[in-house]
């Protein structure tokens, strides 16, 4: 008994002392010395650009974007990047407690710029115009199903089909997938007002949308839901858009009342107010950032399809685009 | 359904039924015959089915309130208080973030390496629990570095550690009070109650509104629901203190602090200890939803996984986590026990043992100098092990999930649909298409005749409660989804519960896979649930299965181990067979141990709920998903957060009346869901 615990703690001061062994094996310098090497020589831009809170709402194309910038604001102004994981709604109201500068893709949230933009609200947020993003929502099908029916793409057809589109959610009626809550989505008005008969059936995250999708055009399975592009989804699966009668100003005013597709949407960053007045150097770069929904697939797709980090795919895009990239830079 | 297989077993042979009465099962079926029969002539009729995105008056006031909330942030006296407290969380979390995890300026990487920390990290599991447990803590720490979530790992082991001590300083004096004084317990016990119950998802919004994102939110978040655990133990287990000892050390005079600290906290040591586990185990069962407000740690690379499909990456950050689990709560439990083993042991030199703590701790601050001078040993080294290791195993796990998902779907799909047209659907008509007067008449006769008259009083205060809501079809949808989950989880733990109690290589094999299921967080699995089941409720309910059927499963295989040998035995001698043994012996008299794994059954199944509103179950989960993603809905989503309590209420006192109908002086802690992965 005694031998065993004088052998216990002979053996741990062991385990401690041979790790500090190791240690002097591996002298790899000293920390001091590398400090300049590991901080990036950004030292002398770091006095000018301070930090730059940029929000990332939960989809990949924002995070893409977001990235993107944030690479940019870091390696060629010196900033101090934080990215603010969160929900669009708490997104906005961070601009108020400081701890959100930008959202750099803003897909149209009435109620949000009501109570924080200047003219009706608290006044934290502002537009800072178009990121060159086009929001295309709509009704979207897999694309074997409008090449197998291709009369299908149209909504006046799809009661004929809405037996095919029941599952075990829809009791009875075809299911239409709605999507992730965040959304603007008219769906369950849409589908009453044109006399489909359809129920909507809430996927409740993107994830869960794209999932739908993926495994719908795998397995040839029947599928109509709500989708959007710019997304990466459509450099694995090319979804193929349904007519709505279309968009005309005003038809999506009153929210029971919709019976109409939805308009192409210029995507929009907003920022802090309080931010916009700081005089910092990343004002004019994300003022100034704006790129196609290609290049916003190319980057979501490095992320999401090859597994590349945020970062990385960033960093890619980056080196091959130089151009567009010095387009965005303060003058 | 769950609720007349409960009464079955409850009342199971061996008990005796009063002539002068028809015994319990048959009036539950009575009541459901009736309750079919209404249906079939009124279904369809006053459901009070609410649109998805439709809402109500109710939802508008509570999202208006809100608002003004926000608007009025500026001159909020109170809102200025937390947000203070806030700033003083910030300040302590970024110090302790510069110390381990993040760059700390000037420095470009923290204060102690990772080296420093692992030998921190293994110093301290020697001085608390031994050397089996520094070794653990040693290879825990450094497969965080491997598998490429250092950082991540350190962050959430700073959030966990914060918030364990603010729920100890906390829990523990509220503890003493609670055990003191039924009064004291009368008020906190419900808030413990409605604390536990709700889906951490739905106090994010307002955490946020009141503490901001990061790390103040981050830590109030799981404060919240951590604390109820050790506050519930703790107290239990001072209360349970010995009368006779307590009264034995009044009587030479001591003063009731004397009579605390000396008499009751030392002999409850080893309960309170349980709820500093359980405690600790709620706390990293936030980490994922934490990510939804931004908190730091390894909530982020598992939601990114989630946006990204990248099932890979989701499954080994969710590995750290797991890791992380079992590396606390070995560490606690043997730290509980550690000082006594040591003193027991007869040979213990406590001169000894102290020069020995001496001279390893100075080991230790050695290797804390060397990571802060070696840059190899401050930032975990990219080496031929890690984090590469971590990138292999995400590409196997993301390559065996693509085949299995490929390979098993259709046959999944078809599992999805019976279980749907044969149970899901007819049941959830039931509930759902009978007028909402006539399911409340019906669960409330059902409560009656199984549980009891005081829950069958819970109960209609709970679905009044519902009713107001403006939310009764969608909590009738999710009541429905919850009982399918845990009749399904109640089959899964029958059937592997016996396994494992009869055969001890099941339990060895079966054992560990369940503790990982337990702690594993659901998210982590979501992707490949969703292409195997599509955006369904069964998705949820798998999730909910997966989640709760290791819990069942324990309780049952722990209570039929417990049946002493010798009844078995005298049965096997009587010509019984095992199905006899089983059903007539074994089973009957594990009965409140079954009973207990319904109860829990419901409970973790419901905990999980709001996970359906993420993979397409709509209903109350959907409702809490859509208030934190959209300001107009908040209210709605608060509303749904109440409905998702009574129902928790409700399904609690109804398994727990048709125990206590069974064994009134049985003392069962009920431990409620621990680490409601939401």
């Amino acid at each position: 008994m005694k031998r065993a615990s004088k052998a216990r703690q002979t053996a741990s001061v062991g385990v401690m002392a041979s790790m500090a062994l190791v240690l002097s094996a591996c002298g790899s310098g000293d920390i001091e010395q590398d400090a300049p090497v590991a901080s990036g020589g950004t030292d002398s831009a770091a006095a000018e650009c301070g930090d730059l809170n940029l929000a990332v709402n939960p989809w990949v194309g924002m995070e893409a974007s977001v990235t993107v910038v944030g690479r940019v604001a870091e390696e060629e102004l010196g900033c101090t990047v934080n990215y603010v994981k969160t929900k669009e709604e708490i997104s906005w109201a961070g601009f108020g407690s400081g701890e959100v500068d930008v959202i750099i893709e803003d897909w149209g949230h009435e109620d949000l710029e009501k109570q924080y933009f200047a003219e009706s609200g608290d006044g934290t947020a502002a537009d800072a115009g178009p990121n060159g993003n086009e929001g295309i929502i709509g009704w979207y099908v897999p694309p074997w199903l409008a090449e197998e029916y291709p009369d299908i793409t149209n909504w006046e057809n799809l009661n004929n089909y809405a037996s095919e589109f029941a599952t075990s959610e829809s009791g009875g009626q075809g299911q239409f997938l709605g999507a992730d809550p965040s959304y603007v989505q008219f769906d369950e008005a849409i589908v009453e007002n044109l006399g489909l008969d359809f129920k909507v059936v809430f996927s409740g995250s993107e994830a869960a949308s794209i999932a739908a999708f993926q495994k719908a055009e795998e397995n040839k399975e029947w599928l109509i839901g709500y989708f959007y592009e710019p997304q990466w989804l459509f450099a694995e699966v090319p979804l193929v858009r349904v007519e709505l009668p279309p968009y005309e100003d005003g038809c999506q005013d009153d929210e029971s009342d919709v019976d109409c597709d939805y308009p192409v949407t210029p995507l929009k960053k907003i920022v802090s107010t309080e931010w916009m007045d700081s005089g910092e150097p990343s004002i004019d770069l994300v003022k100034n950032f704006e790129w196609t929904n290609e290049d916003q697939n190319q980057v979501a797709a490095y992320i999401a399809d090859e597994g590349m980090s945020a970062e990385d795919a960033a960093d890619q895009w980056i080196a091959d685009n130089p151009d567009k990239v010095q387009a965005w830079m303060p003058s | 359904m769950t609720a007349t297989a409960t009464t079955r077993d409850v009342v199971g042979p061996g008990t005796k039924v009063g002539l002068r009465r028809v015994p319990r099962w048959g009036q539950a079926l009575f009541v459901l015959g009736i309750w079919v029969l209404v249906w079939a002539v009124m279904r369809g009729q006053d459901t009070l089915i609410l649109p998805g995105q439709a809402k109500t008056g109710l939802h508008d006031s509570m999202s208006q309130w809100k608002s003004d909330l926000i608007a009025g942030r500026d001159d909020n006296a109170f809102m200025q208080f937390t947000g203070w407290i806030a700033d003083q969380i910030e300040a302590v979390g970024t110090w302790l973030q510069e110390l381990v995890s993040e760059p700390a300026p000037p420095r470009p990487v923290p204060e102690i390496g990772w080296f420093g920390v692992v030998a921190v990290a293994s110093w301290v599991g020697f001085a608390v629990a031994g050397w089996r447990i520094a070794l653990l803590v040693l290879g825990s720490f450094l497969a965080f570095g491997l598998l490429g979530y250092w950082e991540d790992s350190m962050d959430t082991l700073i959030i966990t550690f914060f918030s364990v001590a603010v729920a100890l300083v906390v829990g523990l004096p509220l503890a003493v009070l609670m055990a003191k004084s039924t009064r004291v317990t009368a008020v906190v016990a419900p808030v413990l109650d409605l604390l536990q119950t709700m889906p951490s998802f739905n106090y994010l919004l307002p955490v946020f509104l009141f503490f901001g994102l990061g790390i103040p939110a981050g830590v109030v978040a799981t404060v919240i629901y951590c604390t109820p655990p050790v506050v519930r133990i703790a107290a239990h287990g001072i209360r349970s203190v010995s009368g006779t000892t307590v009264e034995a050390t009044d009587s030479v005079g001591q003063t009731r602090w004397q009579r605390l600290r000396k008499v009751e906290l030392p002999m409850a040591k080893s309960t309170i200890v349980v709820g500093i586990n359980q405690t600790t185990l709620a706390a990293l069962a936030i980490v994922i939803i934490g990510g939804f407000i931004n908190m730091p740690g390894l909530g982020g690379p598992v939601l990114d996984a989630l946006t990204g499909q990248q099932t890979g990456n989701a499954f080994v950050s969710g590995l750290c986590i797991v890791i992380m689990a079992i590396m606390l709560d070995r560490t606690t439990t043997a730290a509980s026990v550690h000082g006594e083993k040591l003193a027991r042991s007869g040979t213990f030199d406590p001169r000894r043992h102290r020069i020995v703590l001496a001279v390893t701790g100075a080991v230790a601050l050695v290797c804390v100098y060397y990571s802060r001078t070696y840059l190899k040993l401050a930032e975990f080294p990219e080496s031929a092990l890690g984090p590469a290791i971590g990138r292999e195993m995400a590409m196997k796990v993301q390559s065996f999930a693509d085949w299995f998902t490929s390979t098993f779907d259709a046959w999944t799909t078809a599992i999805k649909d019976v279980v749907s047209t044969v149970l899901l659907n007819p049941l959830q008509d039931l509930i759902a298409n009978s007028p909402w007067y006539v399911t409340a008449v019906a669960l409330t006769m059902l409560a009656l005749v199984v549980s009891g008259l005081r829950p069958a009083l819970i109960t209609v205060v709970c679905l009044t409660g519902l009713y107001l809501s403006d939310l009764w079809n969608d909590s009738m949808i999710t009541l429905t989804m919850t009982l399918v989950g845990a009749l399904i989880v109640m089959i899964l733990a029958l059937v592997l519960g016996v396994a494992m109690a009869r055969r001890p290589g099941v339990d060895l094999v079966l054992r560990p896979v369940l503790d990982a299921a337990q702690v594993m967080p659901a998210f982590v699995y979501l992707i490949p649930t969703l292409l195997l089941f599509g955006p369904t409720r069964f998705t949820a309910i798998v999730a909910g299965v997966i989640y709760a059927a290791p819990i069942a499963i324990k309780l049952v295989a722990d209570g039929i181990a417990r049946v002493s040998a010798t009844t078995v035995e005298a049965a096997v001698s009587s010509g019984s067979t095992a199905w006899q043994v089983i059903t007539k012996v074994q089973l009957p008299m594990a009965r409140g141990n079954v009973v207990l794994a319904v109860n829990q059954g419901l409970l973790y199944v419901l905990s999980v709920v709001v996970i359906g509103g993420l993979v397409g179950a709509g209903a109350l989960g959907y409702d809490s998903v859509l208030g934190f993603s959209q300001s107009q809905y908040f209210g709605k989503g608060i509303a749904a957060a109440g409905c998702i309590v009574l129902l928790g209420i409700m399904l609690d006192r109804f398994a727990r009346g048709a125990v206590e109908r069974q064994q009134r002086n049985n003392d069962i802690l009920t431990m409620r869901p621990i680490s409601g992965a939401i």
